[in-house]
């Protein structure tokens, strides 16, 4: 027994030997790889596709912060975290930043020690549940079984709902995406519960999609943003540039396909031109080359083609923009002035 | 020369080997410290205080999400102590029927123990967790097949109802009166416990062999009943029944529950069963044998000679597969039963961070818990061991 606890006293404190380290930038150049934690499989965010490549809107955020910092969009190690592990693994140093569809929260941003770089998914809370049981809003759920991912916003926001609107559900606590869609198919809770992104993935890969639907309701916001450790201040600015520059490269235009003319020489637009490294020195405020922002964008391509590759309306899951279209096309991405 | 000296040796290589497990104990410590203050966190417990925000399905106390974490670890024990408790009763059945009887002349049946103990003992338990509960899953209707006209299925006597969210049964309702009457029944128990040792007392003073069963079976009914009666049935059942989307009313059994209190009897079964087995193996065939020339039938012999001596090696390794069997229910959370790893260690952990201060709870409780299975089993084993004189 006193094995056991000098065991326990072992893994904590190794659990938080790597938290000290502070310069993430040096040791991801060392390592020659980025750590990036990502979830065990969600399509269109992250998940390994039929050769094992990641593919999905997380993985490209992972993708274009290696080719900034690496110049090598490939040099990622992806590592999948369930909703319950990720804030151990981020907090550790096991990985150097997520994107894992994490909601921004207060207390994970202040009380857990991380900060939030950005968002690049507007998400919030919805339900599916089965046709046949003709269920037409979420308030009719009193007294339903409904699958939860535990450790997630979504888990407490289910609380507040059923409890805002006094009616009562039993939660049958699951760990994965995977876990929940298995019990729901197999009719073990009525309804599952989670970002609306997330169930519109999930449903795509249901065997029969047209059997199901989202319930109307969004109970809550579920802003997605990648997340890195509370106080290595330069590494979180490279992160959330990277990130902001697939948001502007789309503003702007700039695409995979002529982000290569764009860098060659300048043009026209002055902020493409401070984006793209061929007037001014932003690069080298953050310890970066002047490239880093063309090989970010180069990565995967703008935010906008990202989306559509791996959400949009062309795709199973078929998400339209909404609020995650541009500022100048009413949604709500707006990335701050490359200055 | 001192070091020539054993005592003196020893006594040096000890107290040596002990500064440097307190030396590394402090390092860990002090580097624990350090780095919890260079990433700007401090141990504090002041979260337990705070309402949890979660909801938890299992409730043997009353509890919501606006209880504190402090509360939703208490469910969490309540809930690892049900399942322990529940698979050590099952687990000790299940092991000294299959240890007795793999030494069964019929070699049928002692083939099949064999097979049960190997089969078991060799595959992991959290595959059998996940295994018995996908079946449940899996196989069993969900409660809409239970509606309408055209049902599918149906309830079992109008009062057991298997679906794939667990087993629904009635629940007996306490009406005034209806403790005295449980309270009735438990003092039976005692009474027929009390019988067989005075019968066992006679048997062995006077060698008079008083029949206990029939007694006993009335011992058991009939006080009980009396007083049920006498008292106007004042305990009534709630029967499940179907509202809504699931059964509502009696007892649920849900199948987390029901898939981790299978795996771990029946895991712990198997091991249990080698230890009845090389405990019985222990006692010498010559008692057996000398007890058959007396005129023993094979199952008093297995009663009054084999197994009292071969409880004493059967104790101590006993012990270990409860303690086993505590600890092992901390994979519920692979079913989503929600023990104290699940609420405690699982989802306040996540939802407030505090790792640090989480996983030390959990280490105590498990030790508190292991140190009283010990305590409690080692009481019981100075009682019933040999006496020597
Ligand atoms: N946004 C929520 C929930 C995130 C979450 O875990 N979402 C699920 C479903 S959308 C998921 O990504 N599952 C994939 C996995 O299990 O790895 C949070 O940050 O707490």
């Amino acid at each position: 027994m006193k094995k056991t606890v000098f065991l326990g006293a072992l893994t904590i404190s190794g659990l938080l030997a790597g938290a000290a380290a502070a310069a993430t930038l040096d040791d991801v150049k060392a390592r020659g790889k980025l750590n990036c934690g990502v979830t065990t499989g969600l399509t269109g965010f992250s998940e390994p596709d039929a050769s094992g490549r990641w593919e999905g809107l997380d993985a490209a955020v992972c993708r274009a912060v290696a080719a900034a910092v690496l110049s090598d969009a490939d040099a990622v190690e992806f590592v999948p975290l369930t909703a319950k592990t990720r804030f151990t693994s981020l907090a550790s140093g096991e990985i150097d930043m997520m994107a894992r569809v994490t909601t921004w929260t207060l207390s994970r941003d202040t009380d857990l020690k991380f900060d939030f770089v950005g968002i690049n998914y507007y998400d919030g809370q919805g339900f599916i549940v089965p046709k046949a049981l003709g269920v037409t809003s979420a308030k009719d759920l009193d007294g339903a079984t409904v699958c939860i991912q535990t450790g997630t916003t979504t888990e407490l926001n289910l609380a507040d709902f059923f409890r805002a609107n006094n009616i009562s559900y039993e939660p049958v606590p699951v760990e994965t995406d995977d876990e929940a869609a298995q019990q729901y198919l197999a009719g073990a809770c009525d309804t599952y519960t989670t970002d609306a992104s997330g169930l519109a993935a999930t449903r795509a890969g249901f065997p029969t999609p047209a059997d199901h639907v989202v319930l109307p309701e969004i109970i809550s916001k579920e802003p997605l943003g990648p997340l890195v450790r509370h106080g290595d201040n330069d590494w979180a600015d490279i992160v959330r540039w990277s990130l902001n520059a697939l948001i502007a490269a789309e503003e702007y235009g700039v695409t995979q396909a002529n982000v290569e003319d764009k860098a060659a020489s300048s043009g026209t637009n002055p902020e493409v031109n401070r984006l793209l490294g061929t007037e001014g020195e932003l690069g080298a405020m953050m310890g970066l080359d002047k490239d880093w922002a063309k090989r970010a964008i180069a990565a995967s391509g703008n935010y906008g083609e990202i989306f559509e590759r791996n959400l949009g309306v062309n795709t199973p899951i078929g998400l339209a923009r909404g609020l995650n279209a541009q500022w100048t096309n009413g949604g709500l991405l707006y990335s701050p002035p490359f200055r | 020369m001192l070091l020539s000296d054993t005592r003196y040796r020893s006594y040096t290589f000890q107290f040596i080997a002990l500064l440097c497990l307190i030396a590394a104990v402090a390092f860990l410590a002090r580097n624990l410290m350090n780095n919890l203050e260079a990433a700007g966190l401090n141990i504090s417990y002041s979260f337990l205080n705070s309402a949890s925000g979660y909801d938890i399905n299992q409730r043997p106390i009353a509890y919501d999400s606006q209880s504190t974490h402090l509360r939703a670890a208490i469910v969490g024990i309540l809930n690892t102590l049900i399942v322990a408790v529940l698979a050590c009763v099952t687990a000790t059945f299940l092991g000294v029927a299959a240890g007795v009887l793999r030494l069964s002349n019929n070699w049928i049946v002692a083939r099949l123990m064999a097979i049960y103990v190997e089969a078991f003992r060799n595959i992991p338990v959290l595959i059998w967790i996940l295994i018995i509960f996908s079946i449940l899953t899996m196989s069993l209707p969900a409660p809409n097949a239970f509606r309408g006209d055209d049902a599918t299925s149906s309830m079992l006597f109008r009062a057991f109802a298997f679906t794939n969210r667990g087993i629904y049964t009635p629940l007996p309702i306490m009406g005034p009166g209806g403790w005295l009457v449980a309270g009735v029944f438990v003092a039976s128990l005692i009474g027929i416990w009390l019988f067989r040792k005075w019968a066992t007392k006679k048997l062995f003073d006077e060698g008079r062999m008083i029949a206990t069963f029939w007694p006993s079976v009335a011992l058991f009914f009939i006080p009980a009943l009396i007083a049920f009666f006498v008292l106007g049935m004042p305990i009534t059942l709630d029967y499940p029944a179907l509202k809504g989307f699931n059964f509502q009313g009696g007892l649920q059994i849900r199948g987390s529950l029901i898939a981790l209190w299978l795996a771990l009897s029946v895991y712990t079964g198997a091991f249990i069963a080698e230890n009845v087995r090389a405990g019985i193996q222990a006692v010498s065939v010559g008692q057996s044998e000398a007890a058959a020339s007396l005129g023993l039938r094979p199952r008093r012999i297995m009663n009054l000679v084999v197994l009292p001596q071969a409880l004493r090696v059967i104790i101590p390794p006993l012990v270990s597969q409860y303690l086993n069997i505590t600890k092992n229910s901390s994979l519920a959370i692979a079913v989503g039963y929600m023990d104290i790893t699940g609420t405690l260690g699982g989802i306040t952990l996540n939802q407030t961070g505090r790792a640090i201060e989480c996983v030390l709870l959990l280490m105590a409780f498990y030790l508190v818990i292991s140190l009283s299975i010990s305590t409690v089993m080692n009481l019981y084993n100075n009682a019933i061991k040999l006496r020597e004189r």
